[in-house]
């Protein structure tokens, strides 16, 4: 037996009474449940959003380039200002999911499955907008190096631009196969718990038979470690390379030594930003409070702080040496005097204001942790950096070395739609996979459940951390007789027996099936009530049950002395966590010992 | 496949871990175990060989490399040399630094997939296999350890299983449809 020691001044990273079922029950809900309005709503808008995009890409190609706004000295903006938003917002998925697990960071467990399928979606948006851009997007397999009728004309290998396909098609598989590797067991659980034949065989094939065997499980481990290793460097190289296609040019603001490393923490930034936009809705709407609690807002607003930092340095750096060079030109780069004081300077104090100074608000504690204004700042941020790619693209080609051919860039309706349609069908993404998908990595929350479950520590802060308790809370603790009673373990035919017996009824104080099963169990140990052979004693004579509290035991289906002679701490704790009006007061007062006198009198 | 073999099931990782050292020290054949999650040092216990995923991965990394390397020299040196913004083209040593993005990327690319690919195969992971967990809650919070119960006695090992704490003993014999 291993110990589950974690540093008690460590917060819970799993909040509430959980047991692995638990896990299973909360993580499969969303699933095998049904959607609801507000899911309808939100699914209906993205979905009309999405389709307008789709009819202006659909008048984009059959009609020409010509119908978005570039002209002459713009020549490149919203498609390519929009592929690199999303390219960097694709960043925090395999950032959570890999070089977290190198760290060996329990709280990725929560979030990485929805990081890594936005990651996946959002590289799918970007890599729509350089097909749209190449004008005959049927032809896009030119970019690959394949023979072909033309004397073998090869693609060029030292341009940037090549070496973005090969990185993104790599970074969009390795994604992809990540993330479905870990969806094996999530899926082989939903198999295994749906009634529905349907989902039944659509989870079985999604699953790959997979049956949780010991061999299994180390290969998968081995498996996720070695591409966590891989997908390290590989998602730093991504946006590494991407910032090539800027600074192997020579447009001012565009040759720039500094744009790798910083395009790489600003993809980050982005990308939790929009992690936390996206989990933030979910924990509320799937019930996910419990695993994706505030310490995981806090720790990815941690993050943010740092990446936002790493960005800070570069802006301010690259506005320094425009200053320093001497050079004209350079004052009139995304990063200058020039761009915030000249027609753009709307766009340039945006990011400033939403890249550099709203963040700064996330070294407040009180606000790090506060979940409505992490939201607004997410927001901000994702914002903020995509006016951070416009400002690059467009400010930087606007003034270039011609003064007769500076101008400015004028959106088109196409452009905006485009764009907005990218959005949709990244919600639309979104959304079928909140609904079919299991959202949290249950599999591995079940991993960091003993070492970081609220329940475990607080056992853990009461008995110490011996190897003794954190078993004695288990099973095995009272013996082989223990199976007899049926005291430690419920299963499928105890419950099945139990049907005949007594259940407790519906009622407000019962809100989830774990606490319905617990509620059950208690009422195995101590015992049920038989209305046809038993009257209902006066639990009001017991000190501390008073009215209110008398009622609430029977709804729960506790009716006399006997039974709650039969308390013990376990039912006591379990009462505290129903009706919460009372903390502690049942075993202060001891209502079994009670309960003994008063039914021993009666 | 044994005619023979009992399905003890479990309720807690670390009673699993110690019945499945108990089982090992009594001398019992576990054949099999099944868990919803990965239980951190099962393995070493049962007594596995580590696994060489790894290994295979390095091996297709470097093949991955290789491709990357042979393909550049044909594209870009042997078949059609350009020159493009004078970037020397006459061998493949002068070019190299171009091409560095390109050789990490296909390293990456063999190394991941084949490396998955492998895994798969090995496990027998694929659409459309038929799950073979003996029982669906060993997905959800239950643990089951298969035991050869060959030529053992059958009373003596549920007895000595019930005190390892397993919470249900099921003998289950001829397997016919393995």
């Amino acid at each position: 037996m291993s110990s589950h020691y974690e540093a008690p001044i460590r917060e819970p990273l799993v909040i509430g009474e959980k047991s692995y079922h638990d896990i299973s029950v909360d993580v499969g809900a969303p699933v095998l449940g049904k959607a609801n309005k507000s899911w309808w709503i939100v699914f209906t808008i993205a979905l009309i959003a999405f389709l307008w995009g789709l009819g202006c890409i659909i008048y984009t190609v059959s009609t020409g380039i010509g119908v978005w706004g570039l002209n002459k000295t713009i020549g490149w903006a919203w498609d390519i200002t929009n592929f690199v938003w999303w390219v960097g917002i694709g960043h925090a998925g395999t950032l959570i999911s890999a070089v977290l697990l190198l760290f060996r960071q329990k709280w990725r467990m929560a979030v990485n499955r929805s990081a890594e399928a936005m990651t996946i979606f959002a590289v799918v948006q970007a890599g729509l907008f350089p097909i749209i851009h190449m004008g005959r997007p049927w032809l896009a397999y030119w970019v690959l190096p394949i023979p072909n009728q033309f004397g073998s004309l090869w693609v060029n290998f030292n341009s940037p631009l090549l070496w973005d396909v090969f990185a993104i098609s790599t970074y969009l598989s390795i994604s992809l196969v990540f993330w479905y590797t870990g969806l094996l067991p999530d899926f082989a659980m939903i198999r295994d718990r749906t009634k529905s034949p349907f989902q039944k065989k659509i989870y079985g094939i999604l699953s790959f038979g997979w049956t949780g065997r010991v061999k299994d499980w180390q290969r998968f481990e081995e498996v996720s470690l070695v591409l966590a290793g891989l997908a390290t460097p590989l998602v730093l190289s991504v946006h590494t390379i991407v910032s090539f296609d800027f600074a192997t040019s020579v447009v001012p603001g565009w040759h720039s030594t500094i744009f790798p490393p910083y395009f790489v923490a600003g993809a980050i930034f982005s990308g939790f930003a929009m992690v936390q936009t996206l989990l933030i809705i979910m924990r509320k709407v799937s019930n996910l409070e419990d695993y994706i609690t505030v310490l995981h807002i806090e720790y990815m607003n941690k993050v943010i702080l740092l990446t936002g930092g790493i960005v800070t340095v570069a802006y301010i750096t690259e506005y320094f040496i425009g200053w320093y060079s001497g050079v004209p030109y350079e004052n009139y780069t995304y990063l200058s005097f020039g761009a915030a004081t000249g027609p753009y300077w709307w766009a340039f104090w945006a990011l400033i204001i939403c890249n550099l100074i709203v963040p700064l608000t996330l070294w407040v504690k009180k606000l790090r942790r506060n979940i409505m204004w992490t939201f607004i700042v997410a927001l901000i941020i994702n914002v903020g950096m995509w006016f951070e790619r416009f400002d690059i693209i467009v400010i930087d080609l606007s003034k270039d070395r011609l003064t007769s051919s500076w101008t400015m860039f004028q959106p088109t309706f196409v452009d905006i739609g485009t764009f907005i349609g990218t959005i949709g069908f990244f919600f639309v993404l979104f959304l079928l996979y909140a609904r079919t998908f299991p959202v949290i990595a249950q599999a591995e929350v079940k991993t960091i459940l003993k070492s970081s479950g609220e329940s475990f520590k607080r056992l853990r802060a009461e008995h110490g951390d011996h190897v003794d308790h954190n078993v004695s809370q288990y099973p095995a603790s009272g013996g082989p007789s223990a199976n007899l009673t049926g005291e430690y373990f419920t299963s499928d035919e105890d419950k099945n027996a139990k049907d005949d017996k007594f259940e407790v009824g519906d009622t407000a104080l019962i809100d989830s099936e774990a606490k319905r099963d617990q509620v059950n169990a208690m009422l195995d140990r101590i015992g049920t009530y038989n209305p046809d052979t038993q009257t209902p004693d006066d639990l009001k004579k017991i000190s501390g049950v008073g009215p209110v509290m008398e009622e609430k035991l029977q709804e729960l289906g506790i009716y006399t002395y006997d039974q709650v002679s039969n308390m013990t701490d376990i039912d006591y704790e379990l009462l505290d966590g129903i009706i919460v009006e009372f903390p502690g007061r049942a075993k202060r007062d001891d209502w079994a010992g009670q309960a003994e006198t008063l039914k021993n009198n009666k | 496949m044994e005619a023979k073999v009992i399905h003890a099931i479990y309720t807690d990782d670390d009673l699993l871990m110690q019945a499945v050292k108990q089982t090992r020290t009594a001398n019992y054949n576990i054949t099999e175990v099944f868990t919803p999650f990965p239980v951190h040092g099962l393995d070493k216990a049962i007594g596995l060989e580590p696994t060489r995923l790894a290994i295979t991965s390095f091996i297709y990394g470097l093949i991955g490399l290789t491709v990357a390397v042979l393909m550049m020299n044909f594209i870009m040196i042997a078949d059609w040399p350009q020159n493009i913004g004078g970037k020397p083209s006459f061998n493949f040593y002068q070019n190299m630094p171009a091409f560095i993005p390109i050789m990490f990327e296909l390293t990456v690319f063999f190394a991941g997939h084949l490396m998955v690919i492998t895994f798969y195969m090995r496990s027998k992971l694929w659409p459309f296999k038929k799950a073979e967990n003996p029982d669906p809650r060993t997905t959800d919070d239950h643990f089951l350890m298969q035991i050869d119960a060959g030529h053992h006695d059958v009373e003596k090992l549920t007895k000595f299983l019930y005190d390892t704490g397993a919470k249900e003993i099921s003998l289950i014999e001829n397997e016919e449809d393995h």
